[in-house]
């Protein structure tokens, strides 16, 4: 094995740790997905064709390692547990009037530049990722970092396509109070 | 009832245009929705802006995941 390869491998292991954690909810079993992603890397160098970036073919690889593992834990469908223990859809009624306007009209974040070029906005977002509720989290990010479509997401999770689309707003809505509240209104942030 | 007259009476919400908004990411607003959605973001600036916060997250995970 190259050995520079092996090196850009092991540079991207803690963001890989990140990604499953905040899916599977469980350090352990993450670890041992991450381990078992990173094997077959080092496996199947010799089709890495540099055409993506090497974290993009690992997300991939990864991605399926994950699948694999809710589908070894799943012992019963997602949909009631998900729409259960997180928070209801009805918390963010309180977001908007009676007749259904906004309370408070949403912010201007600016130039969206000014925030995507630095790393502490990001570390800021890791931390609101962090703080979403287990299933919702799990759905976002099956979304958002690994790609899958709505129809793999529902087959896999056995939820429908409305199941989906409230989680993921939950998630967005979420996401939006969290980075409004440590980001977007903190100081000099809105550029 | 005439189709025109059919859409004023059936005006969408804030919250209705931000639940439409965050599931056209998965699926394109229908045809005779998307007209009212458009509707509502002409003349109500809240929702646009809701609209470019969207945009800002959506572009965020994009960065986070490259």
């Amino acid at each position: 094995m190259d050995p520079n390869f092996g090196k850009e491998l092991e540079r991207q292991r803690a963001y890989l740790l990140r990604v499953a954690r905040l899916q599977l909810r469980d350090t352990a079993l993450a670890e041992d997905v991450v381990q078992d992603t990173l094997a077959a890397a080092i496996a199947a160098e010799g089709g890495f064709t540099g055409k993506s970036s090497v974290k993009t073919w690992l997300t991939g690889i990864l991605k399926h390692k994950i699948v694999d593992a809710i589908r070894r834990k799943q012992r019963e469908p997602i949909s009631a547990s998900t729409l259960d223990e997180d928070a209801d859809l009805e918390d963010f009624e309180g977001l908007f009037k009676g007749n259904g306007a906004w309370q408070q009209p949403p912010a201007d974040w600016g130039d969206p530049e000014q925030s995507l070029s630095r790393q502490q906005f990001f570390d800021v977002m890791q931390i609101c990722l962090d703080k979403l509720p287990p299933n919702t989290a799990r759905v976002f990010m099956m979304r958002e970092v690994m790609e899958l479509s709505s129809e793999e997401i529902c087959k896999e999770l056995t939820i429908t396509a409305n199941n989906l689309w409230v989680i993921l707003y939950r998630a967005r809505m979420s996401l939006r109070e969290c980075l409004e509240t440590n980001w977007f209104s903190a100081g000099d942030n809105r550029a | 009832m005439s189709p025109f007259r059919h859409a004023i009476g059936h005006l969408l919400s804030c919250k209705d245009v931000s639940r439409l908004l965050s599931q056209a990411e998965e699926r394109p607003i229908a045809g005779w929705q998307r007209v009212r959605v458009q509707w509502h973001l002409a003349v109500c600036s809240m929702c646009r802006s809701f609209e470019r916060q969207l945009a800002l997250m959506r572009e965020a995970m994009r960065r986070y995941r490259s």
